[in-house]
């Protein structure tokens, strides 16, 4: 059966949310994706899906705090410590049993809550064989950029121009946190940070809550909703452990992209697919996500950004929302963030960065250093 | 990366034709011990390991993984499902992890089960682990952070306070007596004598040493509670073709699986009756088409991190009246061979509590009965329906799964 | 289980085991701490323990008086509509004896802990305190209550500018 998007709800991004507490911003977006489905979640909903991890909130067991801002009190609820695209995932396969005709998936950030932020990051080493060295978390990001460039022989420019792009598509969406008019030569110019990686190759840290309302076809049409079809879902983890994964090529993506394009009969993504919206909260995740996901082929996808294509106005707009550079990282929200930018260009809502006649977009994010694990959703409208 | 496509035309609901049918057909579980050397990874290692061989199969037959782990402080790593998921099988795979407080040790069952009965995988290995004695200096540190922090933390709350005041409330409005409530201790840790990997198990416990054990809180007692452990547990499920197609003869079916969650404000609700377990409950006998629990169902593994909770958890599975529980205890029917037995695997009290890992005593433990193999444990009679039940958070959680031969 | 599984996994170690270093081990104290934003309803709430009130909400399609407050009800899914104070006695719900700290350390005198329901919000809405100028035996549930509160200067706008609740006397409302 299908499975569609039929409500959109996200607060805005900003660097911080002082006046609210998270439940707050839950109960915000909620709103705002139950208006938008038209649907009363204390009696339409069937199940209810948060995407979170307890160090990122700060609480020993988040799952206790979220049922009442989303209406889930007495629900079916559960708590995937994931990413929002493999929250969406699990709810998609909840509609497909049959069970389940309404979910609710809802994933946040409130990192400014987060005195601490790299020492939550860091608590994500490996306790025997990497904590001890004591490095900056983030240096697994600056290996792997290093891995990555060399393999692909992609310039540090082209990482200029995927910030200076992101950045700039950030000006142009009014939930943005970040958007900026950076040049290129300016990221060149930033302080290095984690060599490769210089202080504006990485997202800044912003609050969010996005929540996305998913229906069968059946239940989609009882309330008069025009859904976005997910055509196609897929997650996957590669080695967890630093020295035993594949460093240059995202594999967690291309397995994830694999799976979704089978589901969507995409066979030729880099025809197809006509715009994207993947995970760059470091500059070079973008093009190694693009490669990844098969929209560019090896070492192309810093080439192609150095010529426009994939700019606001390019043959395939990758971020055009901004990104997690343009918009904020927020972390577990990230995934559904995209899968919300998507939707909204499908149905035509996306505003003063509406793209022209898109029908099929591809959402994709990762969970972040240190792990290696990432979900792909292709979303589409009817031609 | 074997995965069916979507949409094999049979996912219909409730009233629209027959949900996609789904199996347990392997199970393994570690000992479980206040402090084991293995580490996480080697934990869902073995278990994982285990629980396919006892399937049958090996780890490129499964298309999908999911683990269940509660508190990552325990294990002492942020993310710490992304930490052990090579030790889960889950390198190169599509893996999730799920997480529902002390819900997650039949929790994960359930999801694992939406894998298979949404048409994308055929079989799907669940492990569940814990690792408690990672923390130092003691695991119950880490329930300090469970609590809201305006309205609770300040008070210094310690965990066993608020099951202490479920248990009085409970107590209180049934008007419960303690020594029948001792009662299920006695009988789970006596039951877990059978079990091959507890660590509570006592063939000699009477209701007087668990009236003579120490006050934590009162009314709770030092013998009234599971402490804390480390351990692993998993199962395999499959889809009914694969079962067919591979002639898999020892499988019991998964008929109803349900889950609720209630208000974060527990303060504003009536603790006697968990009233989230009969939502998740009804939800599961609607599935299994269990109009009558009592009559229907044969045997129970109610989650019993405390002994009175075993009581609260049935009448909230409906398998007894609201305050009958304690009756149907000191009657004998819960016993192993009375006519509906209860933990007959011996249950947190008597195996021990590595929260998540639990799934071997709730799901495995109806997979071995509904097999036969539950060996020194099996319950005497023939049964071909158990209910199993978690709970979790702030006395909020329940999740439900029915299994049938 | 029997017949095919012999061998249980699992090597079982002592505390000595570890704390002598008889193991292989390793340590981290991750650097994690948080500072959350109280919000609305929060914020106002303590403000008000500060002044030595209790504050709640109403939800004028459930007709119900929200203690905490919250500026959404979980029932009706729509936010609340206004602000109401609650008295400071009520009736104890449940409560427990308690002989451990919130480190599972062992105390001589006990703590007595438990909810408080509060009269003027809807029945049964409560909150966790202390209970105190009272003994073990005398404590029970369906006790009238009241706060007893710390001087004006000594409050923060916290739960704990209530010092416990006592039990109400003859003559006091």
């Amino acid at each position: 059966m299908r499975v569609g998007i039929i409500g959109i709800g996200m607060t805005a991004f900003r660097p911080s949310t002082p006046e609210y507490s998270w439940k707050e911003l839950m109960f915000e977006a909620a709103s705002r994706a139950y208006a938008d489905a038209g649907v009363d979640p204390r009696t339409d909903v069937d199940s209810f899906v948060t995407c979170a991890e307890d160090y990122y909130e700060g609480f020993g067991i988040f799952d206790e705090f979220v049922p009442d801002q989303l209406g889930a009190v007495l629900r079916p609820t559960c708590t995937i410590p994931g990413d929002g695209l493999q929250g969406l995932a699990n709810a998609f396969m909840q509609i497909q049993t049959g069970l389940v005709q309404v979910a609710v998936v809802e994933a946040h950030s409130k990192a400014s809550d987060v005195l601490t932020l790299d020492g939550v990051v860091e608590h994500a080493l490996d306790p025997i064989w990497n904590k001890p060295i004591e490095m900056h978390p983030f240096v697994v990001a600056g290996l792997e950029a290093d891995a990555y460039l060399r393999a692909s022989r992609t310039s540090l420019k082209a990482l200029a121009a995927v910030v200076s792009k992101n950045r700039r598509n950030g000006l142009r969406n009014p939930l943005a946190a970040y958007g900026a008019d950076v040049e290129e030569d300016q990221v060149a110019r930033s302080e290095e940070r984690f060599a490769p990686l210089r202080s504006l190759d990485i997202a800044r840290p912003a609050d969010v809550c996005v929540v996305l309302v998913v229906a069968s076809e059946r239940a989609a049409r009882k309330f008069h909703a025009n859904p976005v079809w997910i055509r196609g879902v897929g997650w996957a983890s590669d080695s967890p452990t630093l020295e035993t994964r594949d460093w240059a090529g995202a594999t967690y993506a291309r397995l994830a992209a694999e799976m979704a394009y089978r589901h969507a009969k995409v066979r030729r993504a880099a025809t197809e697919i006509d715009f994207a919206e993947v995970d760059d909260r470091f500059s070079y995740k973008e093009p190694q996500h693009l490669e990844a996901i098969g929209l560019a082929r090896k070492g192309e996808a810093g080439k192609r950004v150095l010529k426009g294509e994939y700019g606001p106005d390019g043959r395939l707009p990758v971020n055009v929302s901004g990104g997690s550079l343009g918009c904020g990282n927020v972390f577990e929200a990230t995934g559904l963030h995209r899968a919300a930018e998507v939707a909204l260009q499908l149905r035509g809502d996306a505003g003063s960065r509406q793209l022209d006649g898109v029908k099929l977009g591809v959402a994709q994010a990762w969970r972040f250093v240190p792990s290696a694990t990432g979900a792909v959703a292709v979303l589409g409208v009817a031609r | 990366m074997a995965v069916r496509p979507v949409g094999d035309g049979r996912g219909r609901g409730p009233g629209g034709g027959t949900v996609r049918k789904v199996g347990v057909i392997g199970a393994g579980m570690t000992l479980f011990r206040r402090r084991l050397q293995e580490t996480p990874k080697e934990l869902c290692y073995e278990a994982a390991r285990m629980a396919l061989d006892s399937a049958g199969l090996d780890l490129a037959d499964v298309n999908m993984v999911v683990s269940g782990s509660a508190p990552d402080a325990f294990d002492g790593v942020h993310m710490k499902g992304e930490y052990f998921l090579d030790g889960c099988g889950g390198y190169r795979k599509p893996y999730t992890r799920v997480y529902t407080g002390g819900g997650t040790g039949v929790f994960s069952t359930i999801a694992g089960w939406w894998h298979v009965a949404s048409g994308l995988a055929d079989v799907v290995l669940v492990v569940n682990e814990e690792k408690m004695s990672s923390c130092q200096p003691h695991p119950q540190s880490v329930f300090a952070n469970i609590w809201d922090p305006i309205l609770d933390r300040p008070l210094k709350p310690n965990l066993v306070w608020i099951f202490a005041m479920e248990m009085n409330r409970y107590m209180t409005v049934h008007k419960v007596r303690k020594e029948d409530i001792a009662l299920v201790a006695v009988k789970n840790k006596r039951n877990a004598v059978e079990h091959p990997c507890a660590q509570l198990a006592d063939p000699n416990i009477t209701v007087d040493d668990v009236l003579r054990s120490e006050v934590m809180a009162w009314p709770v007692q030092r013998l009234d509670i599971s402490p804390p452990s480390d351990g692993a547990a998993a199962v395999v499920l499959a889809s009914e073709d694969f079962i067919r197609r591979r002639k898999i003869r020892d499988r019991a079916w998964i008929s109803g699986v349900g889950w609720a969650i209630d208000s974060t404000m527990w303060t504003d609700r009536d603790l006697y009756f968990p009233e989230y377990v009969a939502r998740a409950a009804k939800m599961a006998y609607k599935m299994a088409k269990i109009d009558a629990p009592r009559r229907q169902i044969d045997f129970a593994e109610p989650y019993d991190p405390f002994d009175y909770k075993e009581l609260h958890h049935l009448e909230g599975l409906l398998l007894a009246d609201k305050g009958e529980a304690p009756i149907l205890t000191r009657e004998g029917v819960t016993q192993r061979d009375g006519k509906l037995p209860v933990c007959p695997s011996g249950g947190l009290l008597g195996v021990g509590n590595p929260i998540a890992a639990t799934l071997g005593m709730k799901i495995g433990e109806l997979f071995w009965q509904l097999t036969g193999q539950a060996g020194g444990r099996q319950i005497p009679h023939e049964v071909h329906t158990g209910v199993s039940q978690a709970w979790g958070d702030l006395m909020q959680y329940g999740c439900v799964v029915v299994m049938k031969a | 289980m029997t017949v095919r599984n012999t061998k249980w996994p699992g090597v079982e170690l002592s505390a000595a085991d570890l704390h002598e270093g008889k193991v292989t081990s390793t340590r981290f104290r991750p650097d994690a701490k948080y500072a959350w934003s109280a919000g609305e309803a929060m914020s106002r709430f303590l403000e008000e323990l500060q002044a030595g009130r209790l504050i709640g909400r109403t939800c004028g399609k459930c007709e119900r008086i929200l203690f905490p407050p919250r500026m959404f009800c979980e029932e009706c899914f729509r936010p609340t509509d206004e602000w109401t104070y609650v008295r400071d006695t009520g009736t104890i719900e449940t409560f427990s004896v308690s002989y451990l700290d919130k480190d599972a350390k062992r105390i001589t005198e006990p703590i007595l802990v438990g909810v408080v329901s509060l009269d003027g919000a809807s029945p049964k809405m409560g909150m966790m305190h202390y209970f105190g100028e009272m003994t073990k035996d005398d404590i029970h549930i369906g006790m009238r209550v009241k706060a007893v509160w710390k001087a004006p200067e000594d409050r923060r706008g916290s739960v704990l500018d209530i010092e416990y609740f006592r039990p109400v006397r003859e003559g006091e409302s």
